[in-house]
């Protein structure tokens, strides 16, 4: 296991959290989408939780790291019973009209 | 004595004070009869009162014939001391005197005039309260009191000639008589400031030891900056401002005539008798200031030259009975203020009082021909009264005669020498203004006779112009009403003769009047041979001007009402100008409500509608709104509503503020490279 | 603790308990509750006059010394101080002096006229009216007996609340634009009166002090004072109000509800006159002394254009709002005059401070008392109005006319408020226009001419009001069905008839409690320039 150092860990984490950004700005169709790349946000930085709790051998780091998950769960179901409600009444879940917010 | 004296002087204005408030807050609980009792109770213990305080304070000459009495501190500020009090010397005690007989026997012919009126017991309230403010007025002892009392009757006078609410000329009529008499307040309580600061005073004695110990030299205002006037002068112009509203001279004399719009006794009692006199009164009372001015004394003469005469002529023209009598008040009014102007004050309070009683008997004569037409005012639909009217006729003759200053009748003693004082000054002077007035006052007597016999003659003689119906129920009115006729005529006819010689000459007003330099009652007396005798002057009188001016004007006025009046139709079309003029009041009627009444409406309007709803609100406060509201307009195309937006915004705030925590330590790396 | 230490937090705590308390009970008691708490306040605020101390009175003696030495001297009547905000020094700081302690029983006094006022006419939410108005009550009496900067700024802000909700629950038609424009008015103001404050913080010695008494011996450089003085001038001026920041008065009025208008005219307008005593003229005399030409001027302006304006106007809410603002310009002239009679007796050899001072007591002294009369008579007026409302649900002159033929009783009582409107004597509105006319003419002729204006255009615009309100001929059926006054009216309007015609005819008592520290507050000014 000599190939994969903090640095590698680090950049994954780094790719995971861009990919789930852009999933943010570009995704203009899908609400889902949306809590999904959410989600992946929180797992690139539990990556980076975990990474650094690894290399520098401390154990609180994975700790932090069952509190998000387990925080990132009821999150993803509350956003989608949100969601559920949403489509009930909206009948669609397009984020292009969702634009309530427009000043 | 003294505690006498303070009883005394505290129960003449409280008594009618208390029946004021018993027939105004209780007047449904003492009913009519009630109402009329109290009062007149209350004015005839202040009369009473009044008799009992001129024979102890003037016949006794208690303190040298003056009494003072501080009743309370009405307020205390910076060391000025304000207070309620009271001053009775030889001024008051006659002002004291006259107010509570004229007020007492209108009082009791209101019980006749008022008899079917529903607001009653309101109306003896009212004139009970009006004789309170009037009697505060003249025993005042300093200009504060003077004010309350000033303004007390101008708010009565208000209330009264407004008395038949309902009126739409009536409710015209008090609200102009208010506001006129409130620009000569404005005047005048300006004057009073000008007192306070350069006399630091506000008490008469404390003023008029200043006056007498500096003459106020010195003392200067800059009204206009970098001309310094003299400080009395100015003073004693602005108190004269306040006397002129309040004794109606022109110009301030347009509401007088439509003040008849109130019930007649108060047109005998306010608008002729006593209120409009309190501007004589208190020119009287200032003269140890006033002597001081002779320009603001000039000026106090020209203004009653033009009044004597100017309105006097307005009288020729009118055909209401009662407004008659109110051109005549003026004209009146004008000789006292004269006599002011020449430095005789005490003649122009001789005849403020003769005069007390003959108008007031003139115009309750007026009001008792007015019951008997049943509240016909016009004297073309009059005529030959006297076969239905005989007392009175016969007490109007007496005030006619007085009027116009027959020999032997109050008005001659009191009129005469006031003319006789004009020509003393106008051979003094020189001045064209003096010699103007000794003009006024003999044109006076002329117009006077005139239009007074005119109206005699027009309501008493000549034909019956009535309807049926009227001429059926002509008949004199009870004893209510020609009791107190009689009763004023008694003095109208003797007051002068009595009191002529103590009052003008007998040294009455020295301790509270001020002569000037050139003493003209003082010449008059050096003029007639072995000091004054009232049986001299009478028929001296006889021989004068002033009588036979009168007698054409009687003549004139007979030719014209009753052997010719087809002369007086044709003399009205050959005049047509001067007859418009007069009809008109010489336009300032119209001229005050288009440009005061008229002018502060629209400034008021235009202030309004322009500064502050189109500039202030407008502009300033809505524009500061419409601005910002402009500006969001813009900046909400900002707020698309979608969230991507919202996210790429945020990252890339997070982005930039990264960076700039960031750069100096990549910059540090690199400067260490 | 003693009584004369605690009765001033009592009497802020009783009317906010008791609109607690009114919020808690049924619809049905809230009004009985309300009144007695009303009436147990007045109770409370009866001995800040009696057992007021004027001993100081003598002005003429060493009080001078001790005055100028120190000038919280004569604020600390009723004084308690204690720890707040530590680390700012903030402190929980109240008493009164002069100035205030009538402001106070006024404030408790035309509260119980309101509660009363609104007793039968108030059917939506009448919990929460009483409410509002009680700890309104409660919060302005905060504003008076304030002596920590912060404390005071607190209660200022706060009292905009209740006054906000008071418009835009039971107001009129367009309540939400003015209750928007009277909220929006004064926090413009007064946002720059809190930045002259933490100014004002930031120069005390020491580690700073927000008391009020610690900024009356500053020294300030002439620019700071002005800066200061404009920042004051436009919180006070626009709570007065003053021309040209008077607008939102009238739209306030007119939508008020009659309580609101009441408490509005009567006793909020003074807190901006007192403002002036309290801040402006003893915290920067200098600036004070600048710009007092500035201040005359917009007093003169309310007195002639707003009376001018009163004159056309057709809603009689809004002619007694604007007559008002011209009411309140003899107020600020009488403050303000005092620089001029300063100069004038300088001018005319006076060196010592009593003499340079003399003749400025009488226009402050004449200003304070119009503020506390025309706390009586505006409020009388609005209430004459609400009871005209209250019938015929229309404020506008035209819709009346011979309302004396139906309402006699009524009528009486409005001629006679309208008079003391105009001023007449033996009503309190002459005393205090009386007294500034005096001092003023000592400092200028044409301020004295231009004040006595209101002589005329006071008579015109009331007694043109009465004239086409109250006389002529029953003018429609509406009136024609007016009932008269019931008794509760007629109390109210008896109470205020009777306090308008006592301070009219004896005025002394409330001159007294004003002598020490006017003069004290003249001593200080004068000795600070």
């Amino acid at each position: 296991m000599t190939g994969i150092g903090l640095q590698e860990c680090l950049f994954l984490a780094a790719l995971l959290f861009c990919i789930s950004i852009a999933g943010i700005f570009i995704n203009r169709k899908n609400l889902i989408v949306l809590l999904m790349c959410i989600e992946l946000m929180l797992l690139a930085i539990n990556l980076n939780f975990i990474a650094f709790s690894y290399f520098s051998a401390t154990i609180s780091g994975q700790i932090f790291v069952f509190f998000i998950l387990t925080v990132a769960a009821a999150e993803a179901a509350i956003g989608l019973a949100i969601l559920v409600t949403l489509y009930r009444n909206r009948q669609t879940i397009n984020v292009a009209d969702l634009d309530e917010m427009k000043g | 004595m003294q505690n006498t004296l303070i009883t005394l002087s505290l129960i003449i204005p409280l008594a009618p004070l208390a029946g004021a408030l018993l027939a105004g807050l209780f007047g449904k609980t003492i009913r009519r009869s009630g109402a009329h009792w109290v009062t007149i109770i209350g004015v005839a213990v202040s009369f009473i009162c009044s008799v009992l305080v001129f024979k102890y304070v003037i016949i006794d000459d208690f303190n040298g014939g003056k009494f003072t009495y501080v009743v309370y501190q009405w307020l205390q500020s910076d060391n000025f001391d304000f207070h309620i009090g009271f001053l009775i010397d030889g001024l008051t005690a006659v002002m004291l005197l006259v107010v509570t007989f004229v007020s007492l026997m209108v009082h009791i012919y209101t019980i006749g005039y008022m008899k079917d009126d529903p607001g009653y017991q309101r109306f003896f309230s009212y004139i009970a309260l009006f004789t309170f403010s009037m009697l505060m007025l003249v025993m005042a002892d300093n200009f504060l009191q003077l004010f309350f009392g000033w303004e007390a009757v101008g708010l009565v006078s208000y209330l009264l000639i407004g008395f038949w609410y309902k009126k739409e000329t009536a409710i015209f009529a008090n609200l102009k008589a208010f506001l006129v008499n409130r620009v000569g307040d404005f005047g005048f309580l300006l004057g009073i400031a000008g007192v306070l600061y350069f006399a630091d005073s506000l008490n008469y004695a404390e003023v008029f030891a200043h006056a007498e110990k500096t003459k106020f030299s010195g003392q200067v205002i800059q009204i206009i900056p970098g001309v310094d006037w003299s400080a009395i002068t100015v003073i004693c112009i602005l108190l004269f401002i306040g006397a002129m509203g309040k004794s109606a001279q022109v110009p301030l004399h347009v509401w007088l005539p439509d003040s008849m719009e109130g019930p007649t006794p108060i047109s005998a009692l306010i608008h002729a008798a006593t209120m409009v006199t309190a501007g004589i009164f208190m020119v009287s009372r200032m003269s140890p200031l006033f002597v001081l001015s002779e320009t603001a004394m000039t000026m106090v003469l020209l203004v009653g030259a033009i009044t004597a005469l100017f309105m006097g002529l307005l009288g020729l023209v009118q055909n209401d009975i009662k407004r008659v009598v109110a051109y005549s008040t003026l004209s009146q009014l004008g000789y006292m203020t004269v006599a002011l102007g020449t430095g005789a004050f005490a003649a122009g309070m001789f005849h403020l009082m003769t005069h007390a009683f003959f108008k007031a008997l003139l115009f309750l004569g007026a009001g008792s021909v007015i019951i008997a037409m049943h509240h016909q005012q016009d004297m073309r639909k009059m005529g030959n009264l006297k076969k239905y009217l005989p007392i009175t006729y016969w007490t109007a003759l007496i005030g006619s005669l007085a009027l116009i200053g027959f020999p032997g009748f109050s008005g001659f003693y009191s009129k005469d020498i006031i003319i006789e004082a004009t020509r003393a000054l106008a051979g003094h002077s020189q001045s064209g203004i003096a010699q103007f007035a000794y003009f006024s006052v003999l044109a006076g007597v002329l117009i006077t006779a005139l239009y007074t016999f005119r109206m005699f003659f027009m309501v008493f003689h000549g034909k019956e112009r009535m309807d049926d119906h009227t001429k059926s129920h002509l008949k004199e009115p009870g004893w209510v009403v020609t009791g107190p006729l009689i009763f004023l005529a008694i003095p109208s006819l003797l007051i002068g003769l009595v009191t002529i010689a103590p009052m003008l000459f007998g040294g009455y007003f020295s301790n509270s009047i001020q002569t000037p330099e050139y003493n003209v009652l003082g010449e008059i007396e050096k003029h007639m041979d072995g000091g004054f005798g009232v049986g001299a002057f009478t028929l001296h009188g006889l021989l004068q001007p002033p009588f036979i001016l009168a007698l054409t004007g009687i003549a004139l006025a007979w030719f014209f009402t009753l052997k010719r009046p087809d002369y007086a139709e044709s003399l009205k079309k050959g005049l047509k100008p001067l007859y418009l003029i007069l009809v008109n009041h010489y336009f300032f009627d119209r001229v005050y409500q288009a440009v005061f009444a008229g002018g502060a409406r629209k400034v008021g309007n235009i202030l309004w509608n322009v500064g502050d709803r189109k500039i202030i609100d407008g502009l300033v406060i809505n524009g500061s709104a419409r601005t910002i509201g402009l500006f969001s307009r813009v900046f909400r195309k900002l707020q698309t509503g979608y969230l991507f937006h919202y996210a790429m915004v945020m990252v890339l705030g997070l982005l930039g503020m990264l960076t700039w925590l960031v750069w100096p330590v990549v910059k540090g790396v690199f400067n260490g490279v | 603790m003693e009584f004369k230490e605690i009765i001033l937090t009592v009497l802020i705590l009783t009317p906010i308990i008791g609109g607690i308390f009114a919020l808690l009970v049924s619809e049905k008691l809230t009004r009985s509750v309300a009144l007695v708490f009303a009436l147990l306040t007045f109770a409370l605020s009866i001995p800040l006059y009696t057992q007021f101390d004027t001993e100081f009175s003598d002005t003429k003696s060493a009080k001078i010394e001790l005055y100028k030495a120190n000038p919280a001297e004569r604020v600390a009547r009723f004084e308690l101080k204690k720890p707040w905000i530590e680390s700012f020094n903030i402190n929980y700081h109240v008493g009164v002096d002069g100035l205030s302690m009538p402001l106070i029983i006024l404030t408790t006094f035309i509260t119980i006229l309101v509660i009363l006022s609104a007793w039968q006419v108030i059917k939506i939410r009448p919990k929460q009216f009483m409410a509002a108005f009680l700890i309104m009550e409660g919060i302005m009496i905060g504003v008076f007996v304030a002596l920590d900067a912060v404390l005071f700024y607190l209660f200022w802000e706060a009292m905009l609340i209740p006054m906000f909700l008071i418009i835009g629950i039971w107001g009129g038609p367009r309540k939400v634009y003015a209750t928007i424009k009277f909220f929006l008015f004064t926090f413009f103001g007064s946002v720059f009166m809190l930045v002259a404050l933490i100014y004002l913080y930031t120069k005390t010695p020491g580690s700073g002090s927000f008391s009020i008494l610690d900024f009356y011996h500053l020294t300030l450089t002439p620019l700071e004072q002005m800066y200061i003085f404009i920042a004051f001038l436009l919180a006070f001026a626009v709570k007065v109000p003053m021309w040209p920041v008077h607008t939102w008065l009238p739209d306030a009025h007119v939508e008020a509800p009659t309580g609101g208008s009441v408490i509005l005219a009567a006793i909020m307008l003074k807190i901006g006159g007192y403002g002036f005593l309290r801040f402006s003229l003893p915290i920067t005399p200098g600036g004070s002394a600048d710009l007092a030409w500035l201040v005359i001027l917009m007093s003169l302006i309310a007195i002639v254009y707003i009376g001018l304006v009163a004159i056309a106007q057709r809603d009689m809410k809004k002619l007694i709002a604007y007559s008002s603002i011209a009411h309140m310009g003899f107020v600020t002239l009488g403050f303000f005059v005092i620089f001029a009679v300063m100069q004038v007796n300088i001018k005319a050899g006076a060196t010592e401070a009593d003499a340079i001072i003399k003749g400025a007591a009488l226009a402050v002294e004449g200003g304070i008392v119009q503020m506390i009369s025309h706390g009586f008579i505006s409020a009388a007026l609005f209430l004459c109005v609400g009871v005209l409302y209250d019938r015929m649900h229309s404020r506008e002159i035209q819709d009346y006319g011979g309302v004396a033929n139906t309402m006699p009783v009524f009528a009486a009582f409005a001629v006679l408020f309208s008079m003391a409107n105009a001023g007449l004597p033996g009503t309190s509105g002459f005393v205090g226009e009386f007294m500034v006319i005096l001092g003023t003419f000592k400092a200028n002729f044409w301020y004295a001419f231009l004040a006595a204006t209101t002589l005329i255009l006071g008579a015109a615009y009331s007694l043109w009001m009465v004239k086409r309100v109250f006389y002529g001929e029953v003018a429609n059926d509406k009136v024609a069905a007016l009932k008269d006054i019931n008794k509760r009216e007629f109390l109210i309007l008896f109470l205020l008839a009777l306090t308008v015609l006592f301070f009219g005819l004896y005025p002394n008592p409330l001159l007294t409690v004003l002598h020490d520290s006017v003069n004290g507050l003249l001593i200080h000014v004068q000795s600070k320039l």
